[in-house]
């Protein structure tokens, strides 16, 4: 159950980025996740719920993109789409010579800012 | 009205950042790390203690540091080679990261250490997304665990920089099928090298010990198939350089402060 380092790493990110911003709290984080980066979406939208207690992004919606895994074969130059369990031999050649084009992304798309704390109720805006 | 920001950042960039330096700090003088990954009981400390004696025989300074959640079992075994060893308890924790590592490497890794095996936890799915600043990452499967076993872990299989079969002298009582091994193993990492091995009977005794030495010498590792797209992946045996753009915030002067102990005393 890595996912719990993950989400860590996650919120440590987004809420460093948010005091570089002058951000006082954290609407969304868009994060994409690869096919075969080995990253379960479900368990770390759980995780990251607990990773953002008393944070700056305490309240923020994680949105997950996935991203289909697909290869290209460096000789004959087809590309494809490897599934899951991933198939990286070449389909049309059986070369082993291969560059994955897409599906171990774990990154951090980008942030949406709240302008007050999120979950922040409406009468406190006086 | 709410701002939105392009972050574009690694998740695992500190670590992927500590696990880079950490690899040149120690290939600076001369040292080495290989990560072994398997499923637990596929026979990882009884290969290391095989290959552990043998660098000690042949008079390469070699050390071991053992994962485990709890116990010092695997320590009190690997010590009985001579080699220095020590123990990590992850209280838990499914998987070892850079900093742990570089935090149990202080003060204790011998300064003319030429190889540094470490033990990972157990664990095929989690360790996997960890560079640990290893050269040579390397991945175990038993004769015992199903010839499948590469397609249901495709991420510690496919990031291998070599596989190792274990317990190859139950290959017929197991009905283990080779061929269909090799299959699997070729479908998720197209070209890796798998080596056979046996501790009871000897089988490739010092393979793992032979590929080590060779990328201390320099050979390349076996590259795995990487996701050449933004927010860099893993690449255990090729240290890279990454520019502007491609991947992770490295702070408005592009310097990175990584506050941490040396790695060893320096003699």
């Amino acid at each position: 159950m890595h996912e719990m380092s993950i989400a860590t790493a996650v919120v440590e990110q987004v809420d460093a980025a948010a005091r570089d911003h002058g951000a006082v709290a954290v609407e969304k984080v868009r994060l994409q996740v690869g096919e075969l980066a080995g990253v379960v979406p479900s368990a770390l939208d759980f995780c990251f719920e607990l990773a953002c207690a008393g944070t700056l992004v305490e309240g923020a919606k994680l949105e997950t993109e996935a991203v289909a895994a697909r290869a290209r074969c460096t000789p004959c130059g087809v590309e494809w789409a490897v599934g899951m369990p991933p198939d990286l031999g070449c389909p049309r050649c059986g070369g082993a010579r291969v560059e994955l084009l897409a599906g171990r992304e774990l990154q951090i798309l980008g942030v949406q800012w709240a302008e007050r704390p999120v979950g922040a109720s409406a009468d406190q805006e006086g | 009205m709410c701002r939105t920001v392009e972050l574009r950042q690694a998740v695992l960039a500190r670590n992927d950042d500590g696990a880079r330096e950490l690899r040149a700090e120690l290939a600076a003088r001369g040292t080495v790390v290989v990560n072994l990954l398997s499923s637990p009981g596929s026979g990882k400390t009884a290969l290391l203690e095989a290959e552990l004696g043998l660098a000690r025989a042949r008079g390469v300074p070699v050390a071991a540091l053992t994962a485990d959640l709890a116990t010092e079992n695997d320590a009190r075994r690997l010590a009985r080679s001579g080699a220095p060893v020590k123990q990590v308890l992850t209280d838990g924790l499914c998987h070892l990261e850079t900093a742990m590592l570089r935090e149990h490497l202080a003060g204790w890794l011998p300064p003319d250490t030429r190889l540094l095996f470490v033990e990972n936890v157990g664990n095929l799915v989690c360790p996997a997304s960890y560079d640990l600043g290893e050269s040579l990452r390397v991945v175990l499967a038993s004769v015992t665990e199903g010839e499948d076993k590469p397609l249901k872990y495709p991420t510690a299989f496919g990031l291998a920089n070599l596989v190792l079969v274990t317990k190859a002298d139950l290959a017929v009582a197991a009905e283990f099928d080779e061929a269909a091994f090799l299959a699997s193993v070729a479908r998720v990492n197209p070209g890796v090298e798998v080596l056979f091995t046996s501790v009871r009977t000897g089988q490739g005794a010092g393979v793992l010990l032979d590929r080590a030495l060779a990328v201390l010498d320099g050979a390349e590792a076996h590259r795995p198939v990487m996701a050449g797209a933004p927010g860099h992946g893993h690449s255990p045996g090729h240290p890279h350089a990454h520019g502007p753009g491609e991947g992770h915030h490295h702070g408005d002067d592009g310097a990175h402060a990584h506050p941490h102990a040396p790695v060893a005393e320096r003699s």
